[in-house]
């Protein structure tokens, strides 16, 4: 049985179809990376898995459990236990210290351990960096708390929305270093991005475009590592295409 | 961690929980002030309210009787007396307190060396008594009758010692009489005579203007009424009637157990008047229903007046913390869509957001409530001159206020909150 597994999702706003007839599945321990352009029906897709929305139809199915019948209620206590968040705006309350953000996830969890959260620092090279206000941070570090947070409750799955998108490469790779060895770990990742050297990184990228799943590309090169060509810049080695790329096309077809 | 999120945004958003204080403090300044100028207002309109005279007369009950059988005003001549010993049990009823003044009078023909006969009445003046209960009432018509304009002289004082042999004359007769201030006017009684001095000329704008007023001994001597009075005034803090009122004071018999009990223990000049006739022998004691009415009705439109400047001012501070908390809830619309998102169930954030406020209110509801009792003596001072005394019973209604407008004010803010969806505010629905 797949630990996350979509069945014909559709999300509809009134004409719009957000997601439609979406099927896919993670396995357990997968690194996954669901990529598209703006407007593909990415955050929304998030949302569901993440137990913040529910689809207008099908079944969301979490370890065998229909999430898309529970109650609000039940959604957020499921997204407690089995979900880490990470968000590309970090969302670190900002007037408690790196250490005190992540035993925030503690606390509403069960009990808050500062031992524990200054351990999940340290897993994020951060153990030095734990009384400091998110503003004394740098962008990175941010994110860095913002993932042990995510992992400090153990979930079983982390659910990574644009992790990078508002990092510098150096950043970037910390952070997807950072991904490489939770997967090592047996953690379960889905990365949504819309940047296709980070999803590439990932075991299997799913790309989404208008609400639907138009292509999954199995990465055979997989080393959960970002490439570099000789000049140091980021490259796809799979046919994965930047928004940018996927706008040209969609405007030449358009044309044609 | 609780306290370390709770101490956060109380620093970080200092400036908006200021605010919140201040107008907490406001609301509740206003409530602690008019509540005990209400509380107080009882003792101080009393001393207003003397100025209305006498809203009750008691006389004996056959002059009652013949008055309503052939409407006759006064009960000269009835042959039926109250008894003088009996006053001071008017100051032992269940609504004592509530009894402000009283002077009794007996009313005699007296004649003059001229011949002319004239009504001299006698009474209390400012007449001390020592009461059964051991308390001390200066009680007569000084303060009972105290629009009377003293037109030369002065006011007859039992207590001063200007009252004997002492008369207060009315304008009228003085006129007629052609007497004034220091003369002497030498009245017959059926049963005794006496040289009255002319302390005071007195305009009462009636036919008090055509009597004599003299001290109650010296007018019971006149016409041998020792310990006699046919009448006695009595000047009583009472609430405006009701239908309950109405039916008793035509038959308390006609109650139930339970209403004559309500209506027993409640100032209603009718229950005062019933009482005051369980203790003074063979007497009706009725309403003089103007001037009952309307001193209930001022009591009951300065205490409405006062609620309802406290329920506006509460109002006002509802709205106000409603503006505000509403404001910092979207302020933190990230910071509470993150806890949600991270597990927090909406009791949880309620609770927090609630402690906050609440914090901020017990502030500004104690700054309030001191604020308030300062505004309560510039009113006492200004209105009624004198201080506004301290209720206890003002702090805990004070309280309640504040934690009722606290939450009144709040359940905008956390019905946003409830309904605040974590996905809308991390990152757009779509």
């Amino acid at each position: 049985m797949s630990l996350l597994e979509l069945k014909n999702i559709y999300k509809i706003y009134g004409e719009l179809h957000a997601l439609d007839n979406v099927n896919m599945k993670v396995e357990k321990g997968e690194w996954v990376s669901i990529m598209g352009p703006s407007g593909s029906g990415k955050s929304t897709m998030m949302n569901i898995i993440g137990c913040m929305d529910k689809p207008s139809k099908g079944e969301v199915l979490l370890d065998g459990v229909d999430i898309a019948k529970e109650s609000a209620k039940n959604l957020t206590t499921i997204r407690r236990d089995k979900i880490g968040l990470i968000f590309q705006q970090f969302h670190l309350v900002n007037y408690l210290t790196a250490v005190e953000n992540v035993m925030l996830a503690q606390y509403y969890h069960s009990l808050p351990d500062e031992k524990e959260a200054l351990e999940a620092l340290d897993r994020v090279g951060l153990a030095d960096r734990a009384k400091h206000l998110p503003s004394q941070l740098s962008g990175g570090e941010q994110q860095r708390v913002c993932v042990a947070r995510a992992l400090i409750n153990y979930p079983e799955i982390i659910l990574a929305d644009e992790p990078t998108g508002n990092l510098d490469e150096a950043n970037e790779e910390i952070v997807v270093d950072l991904f490489h060895k939770l997967h090592n770990e047996g953690t379960t990742l889905i990365v949504v991005t819309h940047d296709p050297e980070v999803a590439e990184v990932a075991q299997r990228t799913v790309v989404l475009r208008n609400g639907r799943v138009v292509k999954e590309v199995q990465n055979k090169n997989f080393t959960g590592k970002i490439h570099f060509d000789e000049e140091g810049t980021h490259v796809t080695k799979n046919d994965l295409k930047s928004e940018e790329e996927i706008q040209a096309e969609e405007h030449a077809n358009e044309n044609k | 961690m609780f306290f370390r999120m709770i101490k956060g945004t109380l620093l970080r958003q200092w400036k908006k929980m200021i605010m919140i204080a201040f107008t907490i403090a406001l609301g509740a300044s206003l409530a602690a002030a008019m509540l005990s100028v209400m509380f107080d207002v009882g003792d101080k309109v009393n001393q207003e309210l003397k100025t209305y005279g006498a809203n009750i007369t008691v006389v004996p009950k056959s002059a009652s009787v013949l008055n309503e059988l052939y409407e006759v005003e006064g009960e000269e001549g009835t042959g039926a007396y109250l008894r003088e010993d009996e006053l001071g049990k008017i100051k032992t009823i269940f609504w004592a307190f509530n009894i402000v003044d009283y002077a009794p009078f007996v009313t005699v023909s007296g004649t003059i060396d001229d011949g002319s006969e004239i009504t001299v009445v006698g009474s209390w003046f400012n007449h001390h008594m020592e009461l059964p209960t051991g308390e001390q009432l200066d009680a007569g018509i000084a303060s009972l009758r105290s629009w009377w304009e003293i037109e030369s002289g002065e006011w007859l004082n039992e207590q001063s010692g200007n009252a004997e042999n002492s008369a207060m004359l009315g304008t009228a007769l003085a006129k007629k009489l052609n007497l004034s201030v220091g003369d002497t006017i030498h009245i017959k009684g059926s049963d005794g005579e006496q040289n009255f001095r002319i302390a005071g000329i007195f305009d009462a704008s009636g036919e008090e203007d055509d009597q004599i007023f003299a001290p109650l001994n010296a007018v019971q001597a006149l016409a041998n009424l020792d310990g006699c009075i046919d009448s006695i005034e009595v000047s009583a803090l009472t609430t405006p009637d009701n239908e309950l009122a109405e039916r008793a004071a035509k038959d308390p018999k006609s109650l139930t157990v339970s209403q004559y009990e309500i209506w027993y223990c409640t100032a209603y000049a009718s229950s005062i008047c019933y009482q005051i006739q369980e203790v003074i022998t063979d007497s009706v004691a009725s309403p003089v229903r103007q001037v009952a009415d309307s001193e209930g009705a001022i009591m009951e439109k300065t205490q409405l007046l006062m609620i309802l400047i406290t329920i506006l001012s509460m109002v006002g501070a509802a709205l106000g913390i409603c503006n505000l908390v509403t404001a910092s809830v979207m302020e933190r619309s990230s910071e509470i869509g993150l806890m949600k998102a991270i597990g927090a169930q909406n009791g949880a954030i309620s609770g927090l957001v609630l402690t906050e406020i609440f914090i901020t209110a017990i502030f500004g509801g104690i700054i309030g409530f001191f604020a308030g009792f300062g505004f309560a003596q510039i009113i006492g001072h200004t209105v009624f001159g004198s201080a506004i005394s301290m209720k206890p019973v003002v702090i805990p209604i004070v309280a309640i206020l504040v934690i009722l407008v606290t939450l009144a004010g709040s359940i905008p803010a956390i019905r946003m909150l409830l309904r605040l969806r974590p996905a809308e505010v991390l990152h757009g629905g779509h």
